[in-house]
């Protein structure tokens, strides 16, 4: 299978959906990046830019919203969810508005641009904020089928893509996309690994490692970040013991804090959080860094091999 | 200024224009465009103006320079480098892991680099925070920041400039490099900021507009912002985009991706002959 972004997907995917539901689409001055410019070459006069201006786009969507406008608003990641946050948390989702956030270039992958442009917090600032959905999807059909999910629910919606190439993992034809529900890669019993976005693969190659080493490893895909599926999580942990999690993002806040703070109330079991440690990144391409601050296979193992260790 | 003097630091801005792209096609990425266009008004400020010393960066008395428009890193890297901050045979460990080079400026790393920047909007504020601790602290150092005009469309940028004429900040001179374009396209069809001049008269600042390109003009307009007092100054430059290599003078497609080997070879080789004719000059 060949590898494409789930950003290039994200525009793919508001073009198609432009011809069958009625939306507009803003950006702030990076609709090549963020690909949006693949809706605005179909459909110019629904695009809007707002210039480099992400706060002003947040709260223009909102009002573009309360008029009855299903809005996308795209940005990178950092400026998106990072620059706009209060703009989003009181403009957006307090009215509890129908803004969509597309956010791309998010985590560490983005590369050469560095710590400034490498947001591994958005997921933390979405996360907190009441009436917010936060979709990170692995693979392009993740991202299409995100964005499809994003317009058929009211409300604001934090859309996660990335700058790299990934792996195409699920076929589109025969995907079934569930908003709120985690999806079993693997079934296994000495310990779960629950993974969101570019970290999917890994754990799956992870899995591959431990089976060799004799070690059954469920893996669990968390697309839906926020609702968390709390019942996947609590059967895992009742089922295999231990957990790993597995995200580029910082652990404080991400996925491994949510998938803590489920377990923490309903079933707690020894846990690990693969993510990036409290720390900004750095330049560079975008596979040797993420080698470097562990967000690879070898570590998901090596952490689902310490962990297991802790079972009672 | 006199001519030869001029004639020098267009050579030193050319040899900032040969490290911006030796980095960025080290680096096969970066940004070409709104380096090449500041390359001028950064050989006069850190070679003629500024009171700095590289020997001791962090001299509480310096000059100060903020990159509102940080994505000009290799653009600024190339003057420190030239000014003897680090080495200039550095340049092509640019955005790679583990240097000093970040793809943005970063002052805990860069000798020379006195603000983190790379989030557009949130220089020109820092650059006020320096001018209102020099009036604190009663010093006389004075404080430079570079926009971009795509940049002046986030709305950090003016509530910067509301602040500055209100808080009297003389020693504070801003500079906009007028373009004309940004990543989308022409400024004038992504959002336009226009008029920039008027905007920041009736801001209450002292504004000039020069041509980013001539040297003497710059060196004069920098000079005679010194000499105004309560208010800020901006300086306007108009420039063109990718300044000094033909192709990718004026083309958008310059502002973020970096030459190939022949695109570089054939940058180099046009900069190259500029330097050569001006030292022609300079000893003709
Ligand atoms: C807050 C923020 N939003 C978006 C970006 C991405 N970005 C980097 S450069 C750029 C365009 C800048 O245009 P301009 O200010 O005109 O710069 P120049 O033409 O001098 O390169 C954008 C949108 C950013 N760095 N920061
Ligand atoms: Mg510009």
């Amino acid at each position: 299978m060949g590898k494409v972004a789930t950003r290039e997907a994200y525009g793919l995917a508001l073009a198609e959906f432009g011809d069958t539901y009625d939306f507009v689409v803003l950006d702030a001055d990076l609709s090549k990046s963020t690909k949006t410019d693949t809706f605005k070459k179909k459909f110019p006069e629904r695009f809007f830019n707002t210039g480099i201006a992400e706060a002003n786009m947040m709260s223009t969507a909102a009002g573009l919203a309360a008029c009855g406008k299903t809005v996308f608003a795209s940005s990178f990641a950092m400026f998106a969810a990072g620059r706009a946050f209060e703009q989003i948390r009181n403009s957006i989702c307090y009215p509890k508005l129908n803004v969509k956030i597309g956010a791309t270039h998010a985590g560490i992958s983005v590369g050469e641009d560095g710590a400034t442009h490498q947001c591994l917090e958005d997921i933390a600032l979405m996360r907190s904020l009441p009436n917010m959905t936060i979709i990170n999807p692995a693979d392009a059909t993740e991202a299409v089928c995100a964005v499809e999910a994003a317009l058929k629910i009211d409300g604001p919606v934090y859309l996660r893509f990335g700058r790299l190439a990934v792996p195409e993992m699920f076929e589109r034809a025969n995907y079934k996309f569930e908003l709120g529900k985690g999806v079993e890669l693997k079934d296994g019993k000495d310990v779960t690994i629950v993974a969101t976005g570019l970290m999917v693969p890994e754990a799956l190659e992870a899995q591959k490692i431990l089976s060799e080493k004799g070690i059954s490893a469920r893996v669990i895909n968390i697309h839906t970040i926020k609702p968390i599926d709390r019942d996947i999580l609590v059967k895992a942990a009742k089922e295999t013991g231990a957990i790993v999690t597995a995200e580029e993002h910082n652990v404080i806040g991400g996925l491994g804090s949510a998938v803590a703070e489920v377990l923490c109330e309903e079933c707690p079991v020894p846990m690990r959080r693969v993510g990036t440690q409290d720390v900004f990144g750095q330049s560079g391409k975008p596979a040797p860094l993420l080698e470097m601050y562990g967000l690879t296979a070898a570590n998901i193992a090596k952490q689902a091999e310490e962990v297991i260790k802790l079972k009672k | 200024m006199d001519n030869k003097r001029a004639i020098e630091l267009e050579i030193i801005a050319n040899r900032i224009r040969k490290d911006a792209l030796t980095a960025v096609y080290s680096a096969s990425a970066g940004h070409p465009g709104g380096s090449l266009s500041i390359a001028d008004v950064l050989a006069v400020l850190y070679f003629e103006v500024m009171n700095v010393d590289p020997k001791n960066p962090k001299d509480p008395d310096r000059d100060r320079f903020v990159l509102s428009k940080g994505h000009a890193a290799p653009a600024l890297y190339g003057v420190l480098a030239e000014r003897g901050y680090f080495p200039v045979e550095d340049m092509p460990t640019f955005r790679k892991i583990g240097s000093y080079l970040q793809g943005h400026p970063d002052m805990k790393g860069v000798p020379g680099v006195d603000m983190s920047t790379g989030s557009l909007g949130q220089g020109v504020c820092a650059a006020n925070g320096m001018a209102l601790a020099a009036k604190i602290d009663k010093k006389d150092y004075r404080v430079y920041t570079i926009l971009g005009d795509g940049e002046l469309e986030e709305g950090q940028v003016w509530e910067a400039a509301m602040y500055a004429p209100h808080y009297k900040l003389d020693n504070l001179t801003a500079f906009v490099d007028f373009n004309g374009l940004q990543i989308d396209g022409d400024i004038k069809e992504v959002m336009s900021p226009l008029p920039i001049d008027k905007k920041f008269e009736a801001f209450g600042w002292n504004v000039m507009v020069v041509d980013a390109h001539d040297i003497i003009k710059l060196y004069e307009a920098i000079c005679a912002a010194k000499t105004v007092k309560e208010k800020p100054t901006m300086i306007i430059l108009k420039s063109i985009k990718g300044k000094g290599v033909s192709f990718m003078e004026n083309n958008p497609a310059w502002h973020g991706s970096a030459p190939n080997e022949e695109q570089y070879n054939q940058a180099i080789a046009e900069l190259d002959a500029q330097i050569k004719e001006l030292e022609v000059q300079l000893n003709g």
